[in-house]
């Protein structure tokens, strides 16, 4: 396992982007349908059911629930193998690294609990996945506060995420690119922030 | 000392953390030593030395540190100064907030008081085959030569004295971490650019794409920020992660020819 150590940290560089950033892209962007209304959000997400089952699971195990486990766990195995430092290098750089640390780690939590509260639910049965279910689930103010930290701690860890991944298989070398995609990435985060928060402001 | 430095009165308070043993406890000590202008950290050191007696005049062991050039290229002297990590040679006490805080780099296993042990460092280069080989079994002639405007760059990149600064800044290089750590990976950008230090590059590089290798760097740009020799570690690690993309990609798809 060790060994291979390598080859594990660049597919987990490489599963944050593909499918597990595209599929939050996508995911926030179907969300934002909801700022249509509630109908044009069930109608949006209603595509979904003309999946057979079999194959939207088969899919869905695939393309999200393995990635993404992978990704969380071997990240938490990568946060607490550091020892940050940012009171005595207190750079930008240091302080996204933390921050990288810190959104992941909450961002585990966060999924499990968002998976259990829907899609389990849906799978046992207890409830359908539709607009009104989300509208229930926000009415609390605290659960609110919670989905708008979790979205942030995902555009985040997605943008900042971007910059690294691009650091880490070579695409971005000299310092001045690194610069210059430090802010496409922060450029990045205040759309897809502005895309995910108002999705969930919209059930509200 | 002359008579009129020591007549001035001014002193320098220093606060050291002290250690009597590899695993023992640690304990912070305050020493006040005699101002004198252009006094560096090693300087005040070389005084407690001679006079060990703490600021409240209690006797105590002299201060254990590791120095050799004083002129900052060996790298031996380094330690934690105000919470920063440099060398305590061309640390100058005029520029230095009081007291002055001195703490061994804790990110290495400390020996006693400020010494510590920086094989780790020593092991990666080895590991890394950090170095040209030249020799063979019959005379192997002159190498290919080095354009003169990279030897000029590459210049900067030799100019690593294994520190460990880089080491200690690194919120990844930790004893619970095996990452092997910013100057030894810049080391391979360095001998992987020799005209005959590439004549190895594959094994270098296959060095770096093994456990604690390359890919454990978080990306903090903490080791560039506190090099002291202005080395581009971060720009040597992502030049690297490219060298090792397409050398991952040419050891499954690519033949057996691994060098060029």
């Amino acid at each position: 396992m060790q060994k291979y150590e390598f080859y594990w940290r660049r597919l987990h560089s490489l599963l944050g982007v593909i499918p597990v950033g595209l599929f939050l892209v996508f995911h926030l962007s179907l969300n934002f349908t909801a700022t249509g209304g509630a109908e044009t959000y069930d109608s949006a997400t209603g595509v979904m059911d003309y999946i057979p089952g079999w194959l939207l699971l088969t899919i869905e195990w695939i393309v999200i629930y393995i990635p993404i486990l992978f990704h969380g766990l071997y990240g938490i195995y990568i946060a607490f193998t550091a020892t940050p430092n940012n009171k005595r290098f207190s750079t930008f750089r240091n302080w996204m690294f933390l921050l990288q640390r810190i959104t992941g780690v909450f961002l585990v939590i966060f999924i499990a609990w968002h998976m259990f509260q829907t899609r389990i639910q849906k799978a046992l049965g207890n409830a359908e996945v539709s607009f009104d279910m989300m509208k229930n689930i926000v009415d609390n103010p605290w659960m609110l506060a919670f989905y708008i930290v979790g979205i942030l701690s995902a555009t985040l860890h997605l943008s900042n995420g971007l910059w690294a991944f691009c650091v880490s298989w070579g695409i971005t070398q000299s310092p001045h690119s690194q610069k210059v995609f430090s802010w496409l990435s922060m450029i990045f985060f205040v759309i897809i922030s502005i895309i995910g928060v108002s999705a969930i402001l919209a059930f509200v | 000392m002359s008579t009129q430095q020591v007549e001035s009165g001014k002193t320098v308070r220093f606060k050291i953390l002290r250690q009597d043993n590899p695993n023992g406890p640690s304990r912070w000590e305050e020493f006040e030593v005699p101002y004198r202008p252009g006094m560096n950290v090693i300087s005040a050191l070389m005084y407690i030395r001679q006079n060990p007696v703490t600021a409240d005049g209690k006797e105590t062991t002299p201060v254990t540190w590791d120095m050799n050039c004083l002129e900052e290229v060996c790298g031996a002297c380094s330690m934690v100064i105000n919470g920063r990590p440099r060398q305590s040679c061309s640390a100058l006490v005029d520029q230095l907030e009081q007291p002055i805080r001195l703490e061994p780099m804790k990110t290495f296993p400390v020996v006693r008081d400020l010494q510590v042990d920086r094989s780790r460092m020593f092991n990666a280069l080895k590991k890394v085959k950090a170095w040209i080989p030249i020799d063979g079994s019959y005379d192997l002639g002159e190498g290919p030569r080095m354009p003169e405007r990279k030897r000029q760059w590459a210049y900067e990149l030799s100019k690593c004295m294994t520190c460990g600064v880089c080491f200690e800044a690194c919120p990844n290089v930790s004893e619970k971490s095996n990452f092997i750590g910013p100057a030894p990976l810049s080391q391979v950008r360095l001998f992987n650019t020799h005209p005959t230090g590439a004549m190895n590059k594959d094994e270098r590089l296959d060095a770096i794409m093994g456990e604690g290798g390359l890919a454990n760097c978080g990306n903090s740009q903490n080791c560039v920020a506190a090099c002291p020799k202005g080395i581009p570690l971060t720009t040597s690690i992502a030049s690297l992660n490219r060298a090792t993309t397409v050398h991952m990609f040419r050891k499954f798809f690519g033949s057996d020819h691994m060098v060029d």
